[in-house]
């Protein structure tokens, strides 16, 4: 079926595979990413994405960074314009699925317990309970934490990294497997650098590059309402975008993921090791 | 899956491992698994201390509950699209090391693989298993 988990290796093929030592030991060779089990989920989460002509952005920040806020402001935005969905994740409490559906739109709440991300296997299960057939966009607001949710394809066709400034400017280089994934920074509550002297929006961006991604930065207050007209601008672009690969047939995966996937294609073999 | 009821990111990091080493296990016939090395890059987001920490907790009762775990620290590298320079950077600085420009592409760095599982024979090593150095 596929050359990376090793269902390919049938009892007729197996002696190639390997071959035992005198000790009755035999090494295999792998090489296969260890999340290979979530990413065939999230690849399935992005083609059934692909199938409705949904675009799927992932949000992730650290707690309390405005990723509710933006999803707020985003649809009292757009509604009449874009039929939006929304998983929610967090350890516990149901309270930003509510927020969500106060506002009219289908939410979702995953509560993870204790799990510090979301992965692929708990958004398939979220899909279930949502109407895709119509919707233009699905968020899928990870668990608050610039650390875990980094590493798990969700299925998602863009990562959107959120940085409010009353983090500091260093997030960047302080967590550089989060803002790498990013597909575009969103500099949040911007409203607020009036009354602080230490968040520099440029040393943000500056931090962002040195991690080799071109991803835009885009300045923001969503509670204000200043900046957003960028971001609705760069959503609806991504809208416009998803629209046209799924009438081409292509699919998209963010543009930074564990490069799995690549390997696998170039190593995604079984091999004998001496 | 059950990774959704383990606290630590390693520990969900480490079931997914085991899966894959049982697959490769079961597929060889094989008794037991006595050595799993993994190659590990520092922005694959995965930290190998608290892997190798974590590892004991998860093998108790599969295929590895014997296993030796190894981690190949892997380093960064990056090539630049400027200059064409391949050069070692660090996690947060992924400049070229030549001419310091931003515009490079990773290497090196980012992987999390499993690169190879010795396995123990069914019949043949069950009189005398012996641990792979």
């Amino acid at each position: 079926m596929c050359d990376t988990c090793g269902c390919n290796v049938t009892p007729g093929n197996a002696h190639l595979a390997h071959t035992p030592n005198e000790r009755g030991e035999s090494a295999v060779s792998v090489l296969s990413s260890l999340l290979t089990a979530n990413d065939q989920v999230a690849a399935h989460n992005r083609a059934h994405c692909d199938t409705h002509g949904v675009l799927a952005l992932n949000l992730m920040s650290s707690p309390g960074a405005g990723k509710t806020a933006l999803i707020e402001a985003t649809i009292d935005a757009l509604k009449d314009e874009l039929r939006i969905a929304v998983i929610e994740g967090d350890l516990e409490t149901e309270n930003d699925a509510a927020r969500v559906r106060a506002k009219g739109v289908p939410a979702h709440q995953i509560t993870t317990g204790t799990a510090c991300h979301l992965d692929a296997h708990m958004v398939h299960e979220a899909l279930h309970h949502l109407p895709l057939a119509g919707l233009d966009v699905l968020f899928i607001e990870n668990v608050g934490n610039l650390v875990c949710p980094a590493s798990f394809d969700l299925g998602q066709h863009r990562n959107v990294t959120l940085l409010s400034v009353t983090e500091g400017d260093d997030k960047p280089s302080k967590y550089p497997v989060m803002f790498r994934a990013a597909d575009l920074m969103l500099l949040t509550k911007t409203d607020l650098l009036a009354v602080l002297d230490d968040f520099d929006t440029k040393r943000a961006e500056a931090n962002l590059r040195a991690l080799a991604n071109p991803a835009p930065a885009i300045q923001l207050s969503a509670r204000k309402g200043a900046g957003m007209e960028h971001w609705i601008a760069w959503l609806k672009q991504e809208v416009r975008d998803q629209r046209h690969r799924v009438a081409a047939r292509v699919s998209l995966r963010p543009a930074i993921q564990p490069d799995g996937a690549k390997l696998h294609q170039s190593f995604g073999q079984w091999r004998i090791r001496g | 899956m059950s990774s959704r009821n383990l606290a630590m990111h390693e520990l969900s990091v480490c079931q997914a491992l085991l899966e894959q080493v049982a697959t490769v296990a079961k597929s060889h016939r094989a008794q037991s698994v006595s050595r799993i090395v993994l190659r590990i890059g520092p922005l694959s987001g995965v930290e190998p201390q608290l892997l190798q920490a974590a590892f004991p907790l998860a093998r108790g009762g599969t295929f590895a509950a014997t296993a030796e775990l190894v981690i190949e620290d892997l380093p960064i590298r990056v090539k630049c699209e400027q200059c064409g320079a391949e050069t070692d950077a660090t996690a947060n600085r992924l400049l070229c090391g030549r001419c310091g420009d931003w515009h490079t592409r990773l290497l090196s760095g980012d992987e999390l693989l499993l690169a190879s599982v010795e396995l123990l024979e069914a019949e043949e090593a069950c009189a005398t298993p012996v641990a792979a150095t």
